[in-house]
């Protein structure tokens, strides 16, 4: 195994400036958020002149006649956008090393993360893994909270079955893009924030190992969550988050945002599973044995698995749209022999690992939390990890169950159904961890654990309504109902969301040294549970009673179920408004430090200081036993953080004699 | 791993009262209530009713996972519930549990367990779609595109559903192939729903019929149902279709075999004018066609979305 053991020589944490260093030139010359937008906007401005003139809009020739399935409008705004990502990474300073060295100059990267200290580094194309970290989580509660808003905001219209607040074409509109930005973005809000910051600490690592790449996958997410906002201005796009075509051919220039924003989204994940990926197999540290990895390590490698495998469909999907939008090729168009069945297949083939890309590090966060919180071993260790695994992998053979009504091979629905049903079996060994962690365990209900059984429970529910749906005949009555979308809000609110909560209560000490306000984060987790489940419980009913998802108006008795919904899912905004104001309050206002381990937890991520060194370690440590030791009589520490002279050399001497052999 | 953690276990059972048990105890009880109100209470009210064969074997598979969900559901809540009790942490106890790291023969018995559950279920559904030559089954009201493999035995009323922003239309093609907004269906006689669309995918949902089948423009989809009770059900459209995909629904109606009849004698006469201009009957529409239906279908009078809340000038094309 490749062991760093210069990470100094190698490459520092430092940020992406320009050789002449910081201190050079003024502020607003360096590269950093406010020049990635004027590469942006440059970018934009060009790519739609570029566009008008190959549309002849500038009066060139026309070399793309308008036909019916789109508007002539498309190219300037599909060329624009993509100008606009280059831009906007050209200004964010992105490239600049690539070029150096493709000139032969030196490159800048070798600073070292605490000469960049101070607030800019969070505006910056930051290379330190726990700057990218922050970078997410914040990034990540601004995109949960626009789309969350956009959520009250169908709420609010459904209130009514026949008065409106909006109109027909302002409702789709923000169905499409609550949908489209709550799955395209939340894909990382694990990943991103916990997954870079943390995996690297937890396995021993000073570093990830293609800073530059994770880098890039959160810059990548600003730009992806921006374009999708600017489908508002150019009238929206009526197909919600799938996209099916040949709607999404047949819709007016929005659709553009979409298509760019979740390929682009698609390329982020998969350079952000790349980088987690080679980071867990190549740089753990002396003594941390894959069945010493933490659990949660296992969720991000499985996801990571997923994103590499899975984003590249998508991407290819969104290209082929935006082809057939802009270059009028047929890939969906049935009249011209395409097949609408084709982006049905590709999307989902997509969609359903991202459905469990979506739930598997929940799996991993609370796997991770309960034996702290049980102050015991995490039981079945070797079954939770299988359990992940199985989860990804069967998670690629499943999709068509989103297609039993469709019309699609009818014989294969037997092996769909079947398919479907066993993944139930990994995910129930889950719950069989869960379960025998709590057996005679020492139960301590502090915020993060709450939120850990809140997930359990709710992640319950949502996993048994999800095998109503595996089965042909019970599909039939619940597809593309509102029993659907309760389920996998039950499944990713109520699962992934929760789990993301436990983790900012209880990782949030580490990452800043400050702690959130207890009482306040007890208020949030109540009002946010009995809320959450208020909300959606009685969308089961709704959409067992005939309506279906997405719709402006619906039949006049169900009208009460409605408003039950549509107001609690207003304490729900309120619940999140409380959380923000928490994490506002504690961590700039009061800053109330909190250094140690308050949880008492062993793993290796808390045995250095709040937040962590520039390096993480000073040295590279020597794990010795799990992290999950709790209960031992004279248990090993977890690491030994400053091993003497030589052992971490003669370990990769034997990793190395070891491979020889092998 | 696994090994050790039986022993550990074990003397703490033959100090302190048996858990398992307890827990065993409490769960029973509400697991089989919970099943009886489930199967025998609750369960003739479940969507999407029995008015048809299809619906009532939706029913009947909504009712049988219900009752195994619930048992599951109440296991984990009741052993949960009985953890947070009784091994709750206890104020100024600073100890650690015990060092429990698996359990060899739990963990083989719950995977066993669920694997059974599983694969029965996946047995049960096979059986329901009429896999195994259960005729009335028919793929249980789902669509089975152009080649359907469960049919039902004789042969059944062929109606074809049209969709297309905003509203589904219906074409009788053993009655002269005229096409109409009124959905009629006689009783107890099999029907095949030929469902297609002329621009984007719709899906089409009969709620009580226990039908569902998605419109795909150039595709013939396929689903069988036989109504068994007089009345009128709820069709929507159940796949997102732009602007008014939510005021796309219209009702149908089930009758008898001589009303059913002698309406669509009425219907073809009334209507022959129209069905001339029409393009002959097809499995599915070329977009060349679509002007020519169009036309007329503003002859006979319908046209907009068949939404009850708007008048038919207000839907506009995107
Ligand atoms: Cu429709």
């Amino acid at each position: 195994m490749a062991i760093e053991t210069q990470p100094e020589r190698a490459q520092g944490a430092g940020g992406g400036l320009p050789a002449e260093g910081g201190g050079g030139r003024p502020w607003w010359a360096r590269p950093a958020i406010h020049t990635a937008i004027v590469g942006a906007v440059v970018g934009y401005l060009l790519g739609h002149a570029l566009g008008d003139y190959l549309t002849g809009a500038t009066g060139a020739a026309n070399q793309y006649p308008n036909v019916p399935l789109s508007d002539s409008e498309d190219w300037p705004i599909v060329l624009g956008y993509t100008l606009a990502i280059i831009g906007w990474l050209a200004g964010l300073g992105v490239f600049n090393d690539i070029l150096r060295q493709m000139v032969g100059r030196p490159i800048s990267g070798n600073g070292r993360a605490h000469q960049n200290s101070g607030l800019a580094r969070f505006f910056r194309y930051e290379l330190d893994h726990k700057v990218v970290g922050i970078q997410y989580l914040v990034g990540m509660i601004i995109y949960f909270c626009t789309a969350g808003l956009l959520a009250m905001a169908m709420r609010t219209e459904l209130l009514s079955p026949v008065n409106h607040v909006f109109t027909s074409q302002v409702y789709i509109e923000i169905v499409g893009e609550h949908g489209t930005m709550m799955m395209m973005l939340m894909t990382s809000v694990i990943v991103g924030p916990f997954g870079n910051y943390l995996v690297p600490i937890m396995i021993g690592s000073k570093r990830v190992a293609f800073p530059r790449i994770e880098a890039l996958s959160f810059w990548l997410t600003p730009m992806a969550f921006l374009i999708l906002l600017s489908g508002f201005m150019l009238g929206g796009f009526p197909f919600g988050w799938t996209g099916y075509a040949p709607l999404s051919i047949q819709a007016t220039v929005g659709a553009d945002s979409y298509a760019v924003a979740f390929g682009l989204m698609g390329v982020s994940v998969a350079l952000a599973g790349f980088n987690i990926i080679v980071t867990v197999i190549c740089y753990r540290a002396p003594g941390m044995r894959w069945g010493r990895l933490p659990m949660f390590v296992w969720s991000m490698v499985s996801t990571s698995f997923l994103f590499v495998l899975a984003a590249p469909v998508l991407f290819a999907g969104m290209y082929m749209l935006i082809m057939d939008r802009t270059a009028q090729t047929a890939f969906f168009e049935d009249s011209l022999g395409g097949s609408s069945y084709l982006y049905e297949n590709v999307f989902w083939f997509f969609g359903h690992p991202e459905v469990y890309i979506l739930a598997l590090p929940g799996f991993g966060i609370v796997s991770e939390l309960i034996p702290v919180f049980c102050r015991k071993p995490l039981f079945a260790y070797k079954v939770a990890g299988a359990g992940m695994i199985g989860v990804s992998l069967l998670s690629f053979f499943v999709w068509q169950h989103h297609l039993f009504d469709s019309g699609i091979n009818p014989d294969m629905r037997p092996l769909f159904m079947v398919t479907t049903e066993l993944i139930s079996i990994p995910t129930g060994f889950i719950y069989l961890v869960a379960l025998g962690t709590f057996w005679k365990a020492k139960i301590r209900f502090r915020v993060p654990m709450l939120f850990c059984i809140a997930m359990y429970f709710n992640f319950l529910i949502g996993g048994i309504s999800g095998v109503y749906l595996s089965d042909v005949p019970a599909d039939t009555t619940e597809h593309g109902s509102f029993f659907v979308m309760a389920h996998f809000h039950y499944t990713i609110m109520g699962g992934l969301i929760f789990a993301f909560m436990a983790g900012i209560y209880y990782w949030l000490p580490k990452m800043t040294g400050i702690k959130l306000n207890e009482k306040l984060g007890l208020w949030h987790f109540w009002i946010m549970f009995i809320a959450f489940n208020s909300t959606f419980l009685p969308l089961f009913a709704v959409g067992d009673a005939g309506q279906p998802r997405r719709v402006f108006e619906y039949a006049t008795n169900l009208q009460g179920l409605n408003d039950w919904v549509s107001i609690s899912s207003y304490f729900l905004g309120f619940s999140i408004l409380l959380f923000v104001i928490n994490f506002v309050w504690s961590t700039v206002i009061v800053r109330e430090r909190e250094v140690g381990n308050p949880w008492q937890s062993r793993g290796l991520e808390w045995q250095v200081s709040s937040p962590p060194p520039a390096d993480n370690f000073d040295q590279i440590p020597v794990v010795l036993s799990s992290p999950y030791d709790y209960g031992v009589k004279d248990a090993q520490p977890v690491a030994d953080l400053h091993p003497p002279a030589g052992v971490v050399t003669a370990a990769i001497m034997s990793a190395d004699a070891a491979r020889v052999e092998a | 791993m696994a090994a050790s953690s039986a022993e550990a276990a074990s003397p703490t059972a033959r100090t302190g009262p048996n858990h398992g048990l307890r827990i065993f105890l409490i769960w029973l009880p509400i697991a089989v209530i919970a099943d009886w109100l489930l199967y025998f209470v609750y369960g003739p009210h479940m969507p999407p009713g029995t008015m048809s064969t299809s619906a009532a074997s939706q029913q009947f598979d909504i009712k049988v996972m219900s009752v195994l969900a619930a048992p599951v559901f109440a296991f984990v809540v009741v052993y949960a519930g009985y953890a947070f009790i009784v091994w709750r942490h206890r104020e100024g106890d600073d100890t650690d549990g015990p060092p429990i790291y698996g359990h060899a023969r739990i963990q083989a018995t719950w995977i066993t367990i669920s694997a059974v559950i599983v694969l029965c279920l996946a047995a049960f559904g096979t059986y329901e779609l009429g896999a195994f030559g259960q005729s009335s089954l028919a793929g249980a009201g789902a669509g089975e595109g152009p080649s359907p493999i469960w049919k039902p035995n004789g042969t059944p009323l062929q109606i074809q559903v049209i969709a297309q922003q905003w509203r589904f239309t219906y074409r009788y093609p053993q009655y002269g192939g005229f096409e109409t907004t009124a959905l009629y269906l006689p009783v107890g006689q099999p029907i095949q729903f030929n469902v297609t669309s002329i621009d984007v995918i719709h899906d089409f949902w009969a709620y009580q019929l226990g039908v569902k089948a998605d419109a795909n423009p150039g595709v013939n989809n396929i689903a069988y149902t036989t109504v068994e009770h007089t009345g009128t059900f709820e069709v929507r459209c159940d796949e997102l279709c732009g602007l008014w995909h939510g005021a796309m629904f219209n009702q149908g109606n089930v009758v008898s075999v001589a009303a059913f009849q002698a309406w669509a004698h009425k219907t073809e006469i009334k209507l022959a004018s129209v069905t001339k201009m029409l393009p002959a009957y097809a499995t599915s529409y070329d977009p060349t066609t679509i002007a020519q239906l169009n036309k007329a279908m503003v002859k006979a009078g319908i046209a907009g979305a068949n939404g009850y809340y708007y008048p038919p000038q207000d839907p506009v094309q995107p």
